[in-house]
């Protein structure tokens, strides 16, 4: 099976520093920002944008873990078992701009989900969403504000996403 | 891993990997109780059914929050107010709340077995809220949420039951749950309330209480059930106290920092003194809150839209 990589290490690095900036510029500085990662990889990269923006702004912007679990949509027609993991918010949100952080972007019902599950922590100003690889093919009326690289895919394939953090290298494959 | 049972009738039948998939999930779900908004739609139009023949407060109102902040509908069957009093039996009620499009059915009964004859009559889950002198399981599981959380894990651990085990379904829940988990269980009560026979369930019976508390990790008080004694297995409550009632100074036989628990309700100044059930090693309320997230943990594993086989 011929798996080409389509985002390596250093690729992946370019990637975050320009969406660290991104977010820091649209929002005129890091003051109100705080960063939520989706379980699971877009917990180390909610963690590396925090790190950079640390890095150039100087500002420690604060980073929270959210599980979608309890919010999927398919939890009633799947024949999977869901695992519930942890969701660790530990600031208040209400006010504030979250930058909710993924891997990858398919249909769209994560997002949907995790946007629901954030409501219950408060009432942010904004909520913007920040991703890696945006695959195409939405179900639902979902954009991301801040993406690493646009890989049109067709739904026979899987962009599978790997980090240093869980998996031990940085690099973004597709797998037909 | 993953789930595959239909219902929750005991821990005697639950393997050890089972028992902490249970308090994992629960471990998650505890954190929902810090929100501005402490309701998840996981279990978004599943209807829950509690049916207790006998009286409750905890249980009960825990697995109707549980069920609630999982966005469930609950429902109560009160069998005094039922059609219970009319002669209906457990089987024809069950499969009459089934028909009315139960999702679970959450009974506590006094016959022991109850519960597995209904899982056995319906499609639908049925949760053990205590039968007889049977089984509690999710009392037990609240149990070992709390000590887990507390000392981290199991092995090693000293657990000390105190009380009337004959009687209490909360004792040997607990002794299924924690010997599989790798605890060392020591039951504790007059002999009258204790019998032998105990020891083949995997714990170490002692009927000197002192003995019982040196070097213990956990201790767990259960409650005189007065209303179990009537054939006269101890001569006196005050001489049950004085021999079993758990106060300061036995408390200091445990290890410093030993945790105390009950399952409630207290006969305060019973089986347990007033200032030691408010005291600084007593997790009794803890037990409580962490009951409502184990049983939000039981009512998500086994109502998560999962096919499951039945067991």
């Amino acid at each position: 099976m011929h798996c080409p990589q389509v985002m390596d290490a250093d690729d992946i690095r370019r990637a975050l520093t320009r969406i660290a900036h991104e977010v820091v510029e649209r929002d005129k500085g890091a003051g109100d920002i705080c960063l939520v990662g989706l379980h699971t990889r877009g917990v180390p990269l909610a963690r590396r944008i925090a790190g950079i923006i640390a890095g150039f702004e100087g500002i420690e912007v604060p980073v929270g873990t959210l599980d979608i679990t309890l919010y999927r949509d398919d939890l009633h027609y799947d024949s999977l078992q869901h695992e519930i993991r942890e969701s660790e918010i530990g600031f208040n949100i209400t006010g504030k701009v979250v930058v909710l952080a993924d891997e990858v972007i398919y249909t769209g019902r994560t997002v949907r989900a995790a946007l629901d599950a954030l409501m219950d922590y408060g009432r942010p100003r904004a909520v913007r969403l920040a991703i890696l690889v945006d695959r195409g093919h939405r179900e639902l009326p979902i954009r991301a504000d801040f993406v690493g690289k646009n890989i049109p895919t067709s739904r026979k394939e899987q962009v599978k996403v790997s980090l240093m953090e869980i998996d031990g290298k940085d690099e973004v494959i597709i797998m037909r | 891993m993953v789930w595959r049972r239909k219902d929750l009738l005991g821990l005697r039948n639950l393997s050890a990997a089972e028992i902490e998939h249970i308090l994992d999930t629960a471990a998650r779900l505890k954190t929902i109780f810090d929100r501005p908004i402490r309701k998840v739609p996981a279990l978004r139009s599943k209807a829950v059914f509690t049916l207790f023949y006998e009286a409750s407060t905890r249980t009960r109102s825990s697995f109707d929050t549980a069920a609630k902040m999982l966005s469930a509908d609950t429902y109560a069957v009160s069998p005094p107010t039922s059609s219970v009093t009319k002669g209906e039996g457990l089987m024809d009620t069950v499969l009459n709340l089934e028909a009315i499009g139960a999702d679970a059915i959450i009974i506590r009964h006094g016959c022991a077995g109850a519960p597995e004859l209904a899982a056995e009559a319906v499609g639908c889950s049925v949760l053990n809220a205590g039968d007889g002198m049977h089984e509690h399981p999710t009392q037990a599981l609240l149990d070992m949420f709390t000590i887990r959380d507390k000392k981290g894990g199991f092995k090693g651990l000293k657990v000390v039951i105190i009380g009337d085990i004959l009687h209490s379904r909360v004792a040997k829940s607990n002794v299924w749950g924690l010997c599989k988990c790798g605890a060392e269980v020591v039951l504790c009560g007059p002999p009258t309330l204790l019998p032998p026979e105990l020891a083949a369930m995997g714990a170490t019976i002692e009927y000197d209480l002192d003995r019982a508390l040196e070097g213990a990790d956990v201790i767990n008080v259960l409650r005189l059930q007065v209303e179990r004694q009537a054939r006269g297995l101890f001569p006196t409550i005050g001489e049950y106290s004085y021999y079993y009632g758990v106060n300061t100074d036995r408390l200091r036989l445990a290890k410093p920092n030993a945790l105390l628990m009950h399952p409630g309700p207290m006969n305060r100044g019973v089986e347990i003194r007033g200032d030691v059930a408010d005291g600084e090693r007593s997790v009794i309320l803890e037990q409580v809150r962490n009951g409502v997230a184990v049983r939000m943990a039981l009512l998500y594993l086994l109502l998560g839209g999962v096919e499951v086989a039945v067991d």
